[in-house]
């Protein structure tokens, strides 16, 4: 399967833990979906008006799913990301995966990536906002249910944002200007992954796991994430002594309420006392008394 | 139209305003900011130039109530934006607030001092310790009156209770008690008692994967203090009985409108989470925000709101643009009138909307320096949503989407609302 890649020229310009996260979360998923390539198939033009809507369609809802997985990339910043957003992005992701799966919709997604430049995905993003009677039909057909009833409409489906109750009077509206912005990245994203994909499984697509993965990602920064690489080496000896496995925030936050806090210098003798091999109850003990430290070191 | 709106107060802030609530007199008003300060407004008794003018507030207090902090164990910063201010009802002189940022709550009290005690003994007037040797006669000391200070000072800090982000807390009628919801879990806690509290609602999975769903809102019943409601990102209220058992995670009662087929979309979802929730002063109804619409919920029935109003449909088709950036995700919060007969709910383009359930009207006005001059009445606005435009109305593609109202505010017994922008604070009263 070949695919058109242009030079991720506009990634050089992204900071590295964006590029590198927005890879690593999606590789899995992308590797699933590419894996499943198929020879592109010669429409005639009897069906050729037909089929370019749900190639459209599926470029909408393409860009959404990497929009949306771009978002959710875009959340490990300095601040803790926010849950609701999160959850609600990853909710959508879910549903396109599931409608894609169900519509076996795979072979038309990498067609779309095959076949179409970089302007084909500067479309009127109006047209994903009505789904209407999409989900409640089975099948192929139901892709054309979006576009319209009447067959004569079709002129009006690209250019006219039909789909949706409201019609602008022409020009690009000021909401959407920001989205080329979006787009152009998330199609030279989809170039550079394409390069690195991980060699085919050889097996049937679960919908599931690629968007778990992306959740446990996302959910993942919400526990503890292990330190920061780099961090003061004398704080790494004073953690050392802990066991890892016991960074779960709820457990060291219950433990903190029920023990009663420690002077300074008892806290220095029990972790002299505490270091070797760790059993479960010093364990608990130790991140109170971690935390207690923490206060002393940054005075607060 | 019978909303009459005169522009009475202008503030401009110095950081992002993350909340606006009133007491329970409706004499302050707090606003937190994105900077964790807390300012306090007092409402200026009617002067005799002025007599129908009852919307004049002026500032009272202005106090750091949060810092930034760092959570080690994360990496992470913890902001010090006030998520939110709520006011305990006044027991004696002093007012009592709590404000919370993502992790800790504090209970502030606000106390006035307005004498202070002269002719001590051993005491210079300037605080200088007298030679005791050199005092000679003894005098009572005595409160003389100095010029009005307001202070502040944290008496509680409720901490470490929260794994995930505070977005709500609400006092108990009972004033001894109150909650505090995160994403994941709500928290019961004693007024008086800090290093404990009960956990009432936890929705973590076992597997943080299977994550779905979150609590975006919680809220004591104002009569009832076993009952409060929490609402999710998935368009449900819950309502909860703490009585029924410990832990509430089951509910009592469960509201949620079905999905009307016909609007179905991949934002659905998304404009179904509630943003707020408010339960009326009466207590028989509560109010629900979700991205599009306000519904008024009556709490004998669960299978539908009834009532429902358009905030803004006009962006329905325009969910797509919206999510691209971020704006679906907007938290705009609504409020209930004194007598619950209005609601109100911010938008775009620093418009804001006012619901008359009883005369089944409803006006959109805008804060903005541009179109409130001071004491004429604000004209309504219009959105064009299609066609030709009309003198005076605005098109949808010309709303500035960066000009955003979430923070609204109804006195509790008159028509003054408080009405904030990004950084400015508009007062408003009813034309007399």
């Amino acid at each position: 399967m070949t695919l058109l890649c242009q030079a991720p020229a506009a990634l050089v310009g992204w900071p590295p833990w964006l590029e590198a996260s927005v890879q690593h979360s999606s590789q899995f998923w992308m590797a699933n979906m590419y894996s499943k390539g198929t020879k592109r198939k010669f429409y005639d033009s009897v069906d050729a008006a037909t089929d370019n809507k749900a190639a459209l369609y599926s470029r909408q809802r393409q860009s959404l799913l990497d929009m949306s997985l771009i978002k959710l990339q875009l959340c490990h910043m300095l601040v803790e990301p926010n849950m609701c957003r999160s959850v609600l992005i990853a909710n959508t992701v879910r549903h396109i995966q599931e409608e894609m799966t169900h519509d076996g919709s795979w072979q038309l997604v990498t067609e779309a990536f095959g076949s179409s430049g970089p302007s084909d995905h500067l479309v009127a993003t109006e047209v994903l906002c009505r789904s209407s009677a999409l989900e409640q039909q089975g099948g192929g057909p139901k892709l054309y249910s979006v576009m319209g009833y009447d067959g004569c409409r079709e002129e009006e489906v690209v250019t006219d944002e039909a789909l949706c109750s409201v019609t602008f009077s022409g020009g690009a509206p000021s909401l959407l200007g920001t989205i080329d912005h979006c787009w152009d990245r998330a199609e030279l994203r989809m170039a550079a992954v394409e390069d690195r994909v991980i060699k085919d499984s050889g097996s049937e697509v679960e919908s599931g796991e690629g968007a778990k993965t992306v959740m446990g990602q996302v959910f993942g920064t919400f526990e503890i994430k292990n330190g920061a690489p780099g961090s003061d080496p004398a704080l790494e000896e004073l953690f050392s002594a802990v066991d890892a496995s016991y960074y779960d925030l709820d457990t060291m936050l219950t433990s903190i309420q029920s023990t009663p806090k420690m002077g300074p210098y008892n806290l220095l003798d029990s972790m002299a006392s505490s270091h070797g091999p760790t059993s479960n109850s010093s364990c608990r003990t130790d991140l109170s008394e971690l935390d207690h430290i923490m206060e002393i070191i940054v005075g607060s | 139209s019978q909303f009459n709106l005169l522009l009475v107060m202008l503030f401009v802030t110095a950081d992002i305003i993350s909340t606006v609530e009133f007491n329970h007199s409706g004499e302050l008003l707090a606003t937190g900011d994105k900077g964790g300060r807390v300012v306090i407004f007092q409402q200026e008794l009617e002067s005799k130039n002025q007599p129908q003018c009852r919307g004049e507030y002026n500032v009272y207090s202005t106090f750091q109530s949060h810092e930034p902090e760092f959570d080690y164990l994360k990496s992470l910063e913890i902001e010090e934006k006030i998520n939110k201010i709520r006011w305990l009802p006044q027991k004696n002189a002093a007012q009592f607030l709590l404000s919370t940022n993502d992790k800790t709550i504090k209970l502030w009290k606000i106390s006035e001092r307005d004498k202070r005690p002269e002719g001590y003994n051993l005491k210079e007037e300037d605080g200088r310790y007298r030679d005791p040797t050199t005092v000679t006669t003894l005098r009572v000391p005595v409160f003389q009156p100095m010029d009005l200070m307001v202070e502040a000072s944290p008496r509680r800090v409720f901490a470490n209770a929260h794994t995930y982000h505070i977005n709500s807390i609400s006092v108990n009628s009972d004033c001894e008690t109150y909650l505090s919801a995160d994403d994941l879990r709500i928290n019961l806690w004693n007024l008086e008692i800090t290093d404990r509290s009960f956990n009432i609602v936890d929705i973590k999975p076992v597997n943080m994967e299977e994550l779905t769903e979150v609590i975006t809102a919680a809220e004591f019943h104002p009569n009832q203090c076993n009952t409060f409601v929490y609402s999710s990102s998935k368009g449900t209220i819950r309502l909860c009985d703490m009585r029924a058992s410990a832990l509430c995670d089951q509910h009592s009662k469960l509201f949620e409108e079905p999905e009307d087929p016909s609007n179905r979309s991949f934002f659905s979802e998304i404009i179904s989470s509630i943003s707020d929730v408010k339960f009326s002063h009466s207590g028989r109804y509560m109010m629900t925000r979700d991205y599009l619409s306000v519904k008024i919920w009556d709490l004998n029935m669960e299978s539908r709101p009834v009532e429902t109003y358009q905030v803004h449909e006009y962006l329905r088709s325009k969910l797509c643009s919206l999510y691209e950036n971020d704006c679906i995700f907007d938290k705009f919060e609504c409020c209930w009138n004194g007598n619950d007969s209005v609601v109100m709910t911010g938008s775009y383009n620093n418009f804001f909307r006012m619901f008359d359930r009883g005369y089944r009207q409803d006006v959109t006005l805008e804060a903005s320096r541009e179109s409130s001059k001071p004491r004429s009445v604000l004209k309504p606005r219009k959105v064009c949503t299609g066609g030709k435009r009309k003198k005076d109305e605005i098109s949808v593609d010309s709303l500035d989407f960066n000009k955003k109202i979430l923070h609204t505010a109804w006195h509790p017994q008159d028509n003054i609302i408080a009405v904030a922008t990004t950084n400015n604070l508009y007062i408003f009263q009813d034309k007399l």
